[in-house]
């Protein structure tokens, strides 16, 4: 049997398809670039290492005029084109190498002649301040260093006159590069590492555990317990948006206002001087508040699809209520609590801020792989092999959860509940349940309400009378830019993304090519990788530019590069949704619209998008909060070009300056607040929700809360 | 009315084969084997046959959304293997009704229209008058979901009826309605399709829906074409056991032939001889198989074959009867019972047949 004609015609009709063939290929150009490029350039830069072979300037270490020499190794005339300097090992270790240079533009500037007779080395040079500070600077970027070097100029008089540098120091770096797998043992076997990555799983399992347990709780109580008061029932549900659409460190601040050092329970109710809330127990616990109610919405879908009548069965058979909820609720969703543990897990482990914030010294792998980039050293290698590490960590859990827990999840509970359950009227369950919910949820809420106050009250911990000094503050040290930015980037992301996305569900749900099968996976992948991960990896794949060679390097601290870092955080959310979106859709209104004459890019937009539009809006607003209140990746790429209001909010917390904090943080809630409420606005007057589909509410909710997903 | 000045077009599939792979297994198999059909201009060809028999696949293949593996298909005389669903002139009713439920009944009809740049007002006045073909004049303005299942059928038909296809292709689109309203709707697509004179082609698996709608009906079986015949040929004269069978209930006695004289011949059963009617001459000793149709049997006191009665319902309209002849159990359909002897189980009868109501294989 010959497949070839169908798979010959099948091409002739897909390329008879520009508009398609255009968007394929400018969507698989960006994914490859903005996904796939830096997390390899993580990979390499693990196991790549620079070599250090220094050379002294033969000349200049022994004071002597210049003498230039040809390639050979001859002495050069003055006046030809060509000409080298001799490099000498300061010990010797190092056979004699003749770098050729340009005597126009400087010193050493002839990175592309060295590297065409050394075979891609580059020349460095290394450069001594007067502040006794030491670089090694790339001879053709030296006029591009602005803090080293404040009296250098690039020709070689003035390299000669530079006070206290002794020239004989001046040394040539030449970078031999090395592929080795020594990075990964030399890690391995650092303390600090080794302690990060114990710290990070502990955090995930105890995170994991809690949340669990008080989502299971929540979503127990919702589905099974007859809540009388409506007050009650609407709590619940603020309390379980609330964390999913707040900045990720609020609860941080809070927990150090309400039970800190200076706390306004642990000092001012209780006395209590010497409370930490720094260190483990305060991640576990904010991490915990911010995640449960992703696991309660979880699990209160599988909760809702169990059928009731089997547990009336078990009942009948004279099972009590607890007995029932072990041997029957509880195996049913085993799978679904996995599940909800791994993603959980994975949101602890990839979680920058709370950490960051509330950590002290309580180091996770995501903080160490900050201060290795941000901090003295600048270990990119041992950073780099610290963010494989973490990445496939988390790449391991998002596999088991999203190929076996699912699958297995969907295949126990896919039926629907046949009829309405009974719910539970028993006071001795009901009170204490209702009761115990109802303590967490308003200890959420207080959570919440400290952060405004902490911005209002004067001095927190010492003086709580009203003042707006810390607001005066915040607009005095660039707080306006702040905003302007943040809201600038995040609502130019926004539209992007939820195109992209749409269209990246368009393509996997409705069409038929090669590579589909991947499109869809790098941008699941992103969905799995943590934030800082992808931050390591942007700054090692454009800070050169693409490949080092410059190309696109300009997008590098550029407004352009944190936008499309909001893009791939938030592209897997929107996509997600877009995918579930487009699945409820026949295939055969697009076929029929394709059938009467529209090409794809008219299907698309005058069936498909129309048809999605609750979920493209949703998406919308998703990207948005996502991106308003991104940190992990972020942080690691802006540039003092851009201020960015979660940026600023890390850096007051760090000082300790809670009040500014607090009120940044403040007016970051009210902005994505009321970006939430305009879209359940929108979503509710002018949603397709009214003739197409029925189900969609409870759709766009889901979409803002997979929110909670991003840090 | 519309489609005045457009022909209808014939449709000619030359050897067209698809090959799927089994997900579970990964071998190929032949979807679609070798058909080949010549779809005149202007007539109404059904394709019939049990579900996987590759008959929606052959319509898919017609309107682009498969390619063949192997021959190529025609329209109007133009090779279309290549073109795109959009590029080709045909347009579907889709099981489903694909309706595209943003937009009132106006605006999905057309549709079609737009994408063709017609002018407005020409648009105005082809999808009312095609609104007013499928009675639906005044429902402008309706949203899809506002409209019975009966309702949103002729939106459909109307939304592929204004582009004026060449050809008209059809996806079991009664399927889903329930079966008053689809013999309804089936006389109402034979009667828009006899005014507008336009190339049908009909997926289905209902062989009464087929055989009162067609002129021509193509019965598939596990990828090849079974039969092909107007909807008498296919009921009386069956080319297999398995068209027979598909094609209404059916008899099938086993026997060996006797030789044929004038157009009869006789069959050698296991409890008698009978005569049937053949085009073709049978010679003496070739084992051969009777068809013949619960209605066209009459059980009696009298007749050519005995039976054993072993069941016996009354069904209405009818009295159901299952009868032991020899080994072979046969259906038979009494039509009208009242004034005849009502048969009961246990009861010895005989059976027989006109010779010109059997069929031999």
């Amino acid at each position: 049997m010959s497949k070839r004609q169908s798979a010959a015609l099948d091409r002739k009709k897909f390329f008879g398809d520009p508009v398609m063939v255009i968007t394929i290929i400018v969507l698989s150009i960006f994914l490859a670039l903005f996904i796939l490029y830096p997390l390899s350039m993580l990979l390499v830069d693990s196991v790549l290492i620079k070599g250090n072979d220094l050379y002294s300037v033969a000349d200049y270490a022994g004071n002597a005029d210049p003498v230039y020499y040809t390639g050979d190794g001859a002495v050069a005339s003055q006046d030809q084109d060509q000409i080298f300097a001799l490099l000498r090992s300061p010990d010797g270790s190092l056979p004699d190498q003749y770098a050729p240079l340009y005597r126009s533009t400087g010193f050493f500037a002839a990175k592309a002649q060295l590297r065409d007779t050394r075979g891609g080395a580059k020349v460095y040079l290394k450069v001594v301040n007067s502040q006794d500070k030491t670089a090694y600077v790339a001879l053709d970027e030296l006029d591009k260093v602005a803090n080293v070097p404040l009296t250098y100029l690039p020709n070689n008089r003035l390299i000669r006159d530079m006070t206290g540098v002794d020239p004989a120091a001046l040394c040539v770096h030449i970078d031999a590069s090395v592929w080795t797998l020594d990075t990964f043992p030399r890690i391995f076997s650092d303390y600090i590492f080794n302690n990060a990555l114990k710290n990070t799983l502990l955090l995930g399992a105890l995170t994991g555990i809690f949340s669990l347990l008080i989502g299971l709780l929540f979503a127990y109580v919702d589905v099974y317990v007859h809540i009388r008061s409506r007050f009650s029932k609407k709590l619940f549900d603020v309390v379980s948006m609330l964390p999913v659409v707040s900045p990720p460190f609020v609860l941080s601040l809070s927990m150090i206002l309400l039970f800190g050092r200076g706390g306004l329970i642990t000092r001012k109710l209780l006395g209590i001087y010497d409370s930490d809330v720094y260190g483990m127990w305060g991640i576990v616990i904010v991490q915990t508040l911010t995640f449960f109610p992703v696991v309660y919405l979880m699990l209160k879908g599988l909760l809702k699809n169990i059928d009731p009548s089997m547990e009336e069965a078990a009942r009948d058979m004279g099972a009590s209520r607890w007995k029932v909820f072990m041997t029957v609720t509880l195996p049913l969703m085993l799978p679904g609590l996995g599940n909800a543990f791994l993603v959980t897990f994975i949101e602890s482990v990839a979680d920058f801020a709370n950490p960051m914030i509330i950590g002290g010294s309580y180091d996770t792998l995501a903080t160490t792989i900050y201060l290795r980039i941000t901090g003295g050293t600048y270990d990119i290698n041992g950073a780099s092999a610290m963010a494989v590490v973490l990445l496939f960590l988390t790449l391991f859990m998002f596999m088991i959860q999203k190929f076996v827990l699912e699958k297995k999840t969907a295949a126990t509970l896919s039926g629907k509940a046949s009829r309405a359950r009974m719910l539970i009227e028993d006071k001795s369950v009901r009170y204490p349940l209702t009761v115990l919910c109802m303590t967490i949820s308003l200890f959420v809420v207080l959570m919440y309400i400290a952060v405004p106050f902490g911005a209002l009250f004067k001095l927190w911990g010492r003086d709580y009378s009203l003042s707006t000094r810390w607001f005066e503050q915040m607009f005095h040290e660039g707080g306006w830019k702040a905003f302007q930015d943040s809201f600038l980037l995040s609502i130019i992301a926004s539209p992007v993304t939820a195109l992209l996305s749409m269209i990246i569900s368009y393509l996997v749900v409705k069409r038929k090519f090669h590579g589909k099968g991947l499109i869809e996976f790098v941008s699941m992948l992103a969905m799995a990788v943590p934030g800082t991960v992808l931050g390591v990896g942007f700054i090692r794949g454009f800070s050169g530019g693409i490949f080092r060679t410059g190309f696109l390097q300009s997008i590098y601290g550029s407004g352009l590069i944190l936008v499309i870092v909001f893009v791939v955080r938030s592209l897997p959310v929107g996509t997600r949704s877009g995918i579930s979106a487009l699945r409820q859709i026949d295939k055969s209104i697009e076929e029929s619209a394709y059938d009467m004459g529209a090409g794809s890019g008219k299907v698309f937009m005058t069936v498909t998008l129309p048809l999605i539009k609750d979920s493209f809006f949703s998406g919308l607003v998703t990207t948005f909060v996502r991106s308003i209140t991104a940190i992990s990746a972020v942080i690691l790429l802006v540039t003092p070009r851009f201020l960015l209001i979660t940026c600023r909010i890390n850096e007051y917390a760090e000082k300790g300056e809670f009040g500014v904090a607090c009120a940044y943080a403040t007016i970051l809630i009210a902005i994505t607040y009321t970006a939430i409420v305009i879209m359940n606005v929108v979503l509710k007057y002018f949603g397709t929700s009214r003739n197409a589909k029925p189900k969609k509410e409870r759709k766009a909710r889901k979409g803002v809360s997979s929110n909670a997903e991003s840090e | 009315m519309p489609n005045q000045n457009k022909s209808p077009k014939g449709v000619v599939l030359d050897h067209i084969s698809k090959i799927y792979k089994d997900p579970k297994t990964g071998k190929e198999f032949y979807a679609v084997h070798d058909v080949t059909l010549d779809i005149a201009p202007g007539s109404f060809v059904t394709l019939l046959g049990p579900s996987g028999c590759g008959k929606t696949t052959t319509l898919r293949m017609i309107a682009g959304f498969e390619s063949p593996d192997e021959g190529e298909i025609y329209l109007g005389g133009e090779p279309i293997n290549a073109l795109t669903p959009n590029k080709r002139d045909t347009a579907m009713v889709f099981q489903s009704y694909a309706l595209f439920p943003h937009y009132n009944v106006y605006d999905n009809v057309a549709y079609g229209l737009k994408l063709r740049g017609v002018p407005k007002d020409e648009i105005k006045r082809r999808v009312t008058d095609i609104l007013a073909l499928v009675e639906l004049s005044g429902m402008e303005q309706r949203m899809t979901n506002q409209l019975s299942g009966g309702q949103q059928q002729r939106v459909a038909l109307a939304r592929a009826l204004v582009v004026e296809p060449g050809v008209l292709l059809f996806d079991e689109p009664l399927s889903n309605l329930d079966a008053k309203l689809r013999v309804q709707m089936r006389t109402e697509i034979r009667r828009i399709q006899q005014t507008l004179g336009i190339t049908a082609i009909y997926v289905t698996h209902d062989q009464s829906e087929a055989m009162s709608i067609s002129d021509q009906i193509i019965l598939m079986k596990s990828g090849v074409i079974a039969q092909m015949g107007s909807p008498t040929e296919i009921y009386y004269r069956p080319n297999s056991e398995f068209v027979a069978d598909f094609i209404g209930e059916c008899n099938f006695l086993h026997g060996t032939s006797l030789g044929t004289q004038q157009g009869e011949t006789r069959v050698q059963l296991p409890v008698g001889t009978v005569s049937v009617a053949t085009e073709t001459a049978y010679d003496a000793g070739i084992p051969c198989e009777i068809v013949v149709r619960p209605e066209a049997i009459i059980i009696g006191d009298e007749g050519m074959l005995p039976c054993k009665v072993e069941l016996s319902c009354f069904m209405g309209s009818y009295q159901n009867y299952h009868v032991r002849v020899g080994d072979t159990l046969v259906k038979i359909t009494d039509n009208c019972p009242v004034n005849k002897k009502i048969f009961q189980v246990g009861d010895s009868a005989f059976i027989s047949f006109d010779s010109a109501c059997a069929h031999l294989l």
